[in-house]
């Protein structure tokens, strides 16, 4: 594989400012580009002859609401002991009605895509932060890769991120009728409804969920492997 | 004159040829396909999520459960991603034999893939032979971790134990006795890495067994030739990987052009087609069978000849042995903060992907410092494929359909997720 120190000038070669960060990355460059580029970024790495990434290897959406939150807190040690690790507000511990709402956040959704060259066999991943979180929109990548189509059906199913231009922006992988989008951090793990077969009306139906929402080993951060350099990606 | 219009047909969730829970909304006019809908998500069962709310080493277990044909190799991506984003260093002998274990993987896989494949088209024989050489692999498996199919046997920083000493035998049954037992058990004497080799010396044979039956097959032929033709540059467009890329003439494959495990050490070919229809993905898939073989030979006589580790002796990662447990309490409170709470991924993201049966399989972290993953999203071969359905099908008979799904070579458990 090619140097990543070349691949970043090259990028920064044909892109210029368009280039909102980059990060050389131990597994591969990561660049972040604004919304209102994305479009043309896209286009200009399939076409440009220094970058050729010819193949959307993938495309995901990323929900940042609940980056670095802990369920249990390690630092705040006094004399009478830890805390315990039974606070916090993690997916795990809600059920669908005492779920966080109303939760407003610049910065929240992100669509990710992993690109491969292989031309000059090297990857790259492009970050791109939509704009609006209460209706994440984002220019649909259908026309460059063809292969967007149902990883943008896929993010929009999971995360709600509409994807402008896109001719079938369907659910993909939720049940026919679902509500919300479950791979949100506000969305409860236990999920909303579960189907039984009603003995009464002969049918199966959609009642709420009878889960407990429990965690069993809590989310924790260690200080020496802590969200300090880079806590917001 | 009576009016003649397009009519939309159902096909599956249940149907033996859907390899699983495949819904197809089909549009056709006679017997010609006009428009395909594939509807997904069956056997959606929130992996990604799930793998949020657990230690990192406890979804190892679930990477199984996406390809269920292609166990180790799901769990190779998850653990490689694991490890890039940890730092860890794997010792040879776990590389070798992680190797040794996708390639087995790949085979199990392919004979699942002609098995069923060549049942959907009428070629009702190869099934039997192919389950016959699947049940051997499963014994390694088994052998090796205690599970025919859910192994979890590959662990951040190495695998989980070295390989047996000895193989299990088949005990007497009423079914098994007498020559039929000494004929069962006669590769099984030594250890399994004899029994390995002993498989694989005669697995040469055995495919070339299949052949005869199906690759002059007139029949077959008839089946396979010119139906869903994929053009090189549409491949690349649409996202193939795997047997679907080298199918179409490209040779592309990340174990020779990214090389992870030990697959830069040892020697092997990659098969291409040229026309970039099911015959000619059949014909990769044939050699990559053999090609699967001269890898786990070379494997076979590394191991043979070299001692070592299996897992990094990193106790912040992997557990300490149940010796040193007891007899050191330093030891001991690491297996308990590892088994209770797991390691902390430092900050940051990783994709790792390795290039499983179907194709390039990848793990995508992105870890905020916790321990748990912050998010886990799989590249699922299958998913892209799946999703050229209509492109590949239009214009073709509805049996044909059939014979794309099986050149497909589709999954569920990776492509719900």
């Amino acid at each position: 594989m090619n140097d990543s120190k070349t691949l970043i000038a090259r990028l920064e070669h044909a892109l210029g400012e368009r280039i909102a960060q980059s990060q050389a990355g131990d597994d591969m460059v990561t660049i972040e580009v604004h919304p209102t580029h994305w479009i043309e970024v896209a286009r200009e790495l399939r076409e440009h002859p220094e970058l050729k990434f010819e193949q959307l290897t993938d495309l995901c959406g990323v929900d940042y609401l609940a980056y670095g939150q802990v369920e249990w807190d390690t630092s705040d040690v006094s004399n009478e002991g830890f805390s315990r690790g039974v606070e916090g507000e993690g997916p795990g511990r809600f059920s669908w009605d005492g779920r966080p709402q109303g939760v407003d956040m610049e910065r929240r959704f992100a669509v990710v895509i992993h690109l491969l060259s292989l031309v000059h066999n090297e990857r790259l991943r492009v970050r791109c932060f939509t704009a609006d979180s209460a209706m994440p929109r984002i220019d649909s990548l259908i026309d460059i890769w063809s292969c967007a189509n149902w990883f943008e059906r896929e993010a929009f199913d999971l995360y709600g991120i509409l994807f402008e231009g896109h001719p079938d922006l369907r659910r993909i992988l939720t049940d026919y009728g679902f509500v919300g989008h479950p791979f949100r951090k506000d969305f409860p793990l236990t999920g909303n409804v579960e189907v039984r077969y009603d003995e009464e009306k002969e049918r199966v139906s959609y009642v709420p969920v009878e889960i407990e929402p429990r965690v069993l080993v809590p989310r924790v951060i260690r200080a020496e492997s802590g969200a300090s350099e880079d806590a917001e990606a | 004159m009576s009016e003649i219009r397009n009519y939309t047909m159902n096909f599956g969730p249940q149907h033996p040829s859907a390899h699983g829970v495949l819904r197809l909304i089909l549009e056709m006019d006679g017997e010609v396909v006009q428009r395909a809908d594939p509807h997904i998500g069956l056997l959606h069962r929130g992996t990604e999520k799930l793998a949020e709310s657990k230690p990192f080493n406890q979804s190892i277990g679930y990477m199984d459960r996406l390809d269920y044909v292609s166990m180790m190799c799901n769990e190779h991506a998850y653990v490689a991603a694991i490890e890039k984003l940890l730092g860890v260093e794997v010792p040879e002998r776990a590389l070798y034999i992680r190797t040794m274990f996708d390639e087995m993987t790949r085979i199990l896989n392919h004979l699942m893939w002609i098995g069923t494949h060549g049942l959907d088209l009428g070629a009702m024989t190869l099934f039997l032979y192919a389950f016959r050489e699947r049940e051997q692999l499963m014994d390694c498996y088994e052998a090796v971790s205690g599970a025919r199919m859910h192994a979890t046997y590959y662990r951040p920083g190495g695998v989980y134990r070295d390989l047996p000493d000895r193989m299990p035998k088949h005990a007497e049954s009423r079914w098994t006795k007498g020559k039929d037992l000494t004929r069962v058990n006669e590769w099984r004497e030594g250890s399994m890495l004899d029994f390995i080799e002993a498989f694989t010396k005669d697995f040469f044979e055995r495919v070339d067994e299949y052949e005869t039956l199906l690759t002059d097959n007139r029949i077959w032929k008839q089946r396979t030739v010119g139906i869903g033709v994929v053009s090189p540059e549409r491949a690349l467009q649409l996202g193939f990987t795997g047997p679907m890329l080298r199918g179409s003439g490209i040779a592309w494959d990340l174990r020779k052009k990214q090389p992870y495990a030990k697959y830069a050490d040892v020697d092997f070919d990659i098969p291409i087609g040229v026309n970039g229809d099911c015959y000619d993905r059949y014909v990769v898939r044939m050699e990559e069978f053999r090609e699967s073989a001269r890898i786990i030979l070379q494997c076979v006589d590394w191991l043979r000849n070299n001692q070592g580790p299996v897992i990094a002796r990193d106790f912040k990662v992997s557990p300490p042995s149940r010796e040193e447990m007891k007899d050191d309490m330093e030891a001991l409170i690491h297996h308990f903060k590892l088994f209770t709470e797991g390691y902390c991924a430092p900050a940051g993201e990783a994709y790792a992907a390795i290039e499983a049966p179907k194709g390039e399989f990848g793990c995508y972290i992105i870890s905020d410092g916790a321990n748990k993953p912050y998010r886990l999203k799989v590249r699922a071969p299958g998913f892209p494929h799946l999703a050229a359905m209509e492109e590949m099908v239009k214009g073709h008979m509805l049996s044909d359909v059939v014979a794309v799904i099986g050149t497909q070579d589709i999954v569920f458990g990776e492509i719900d997720r």
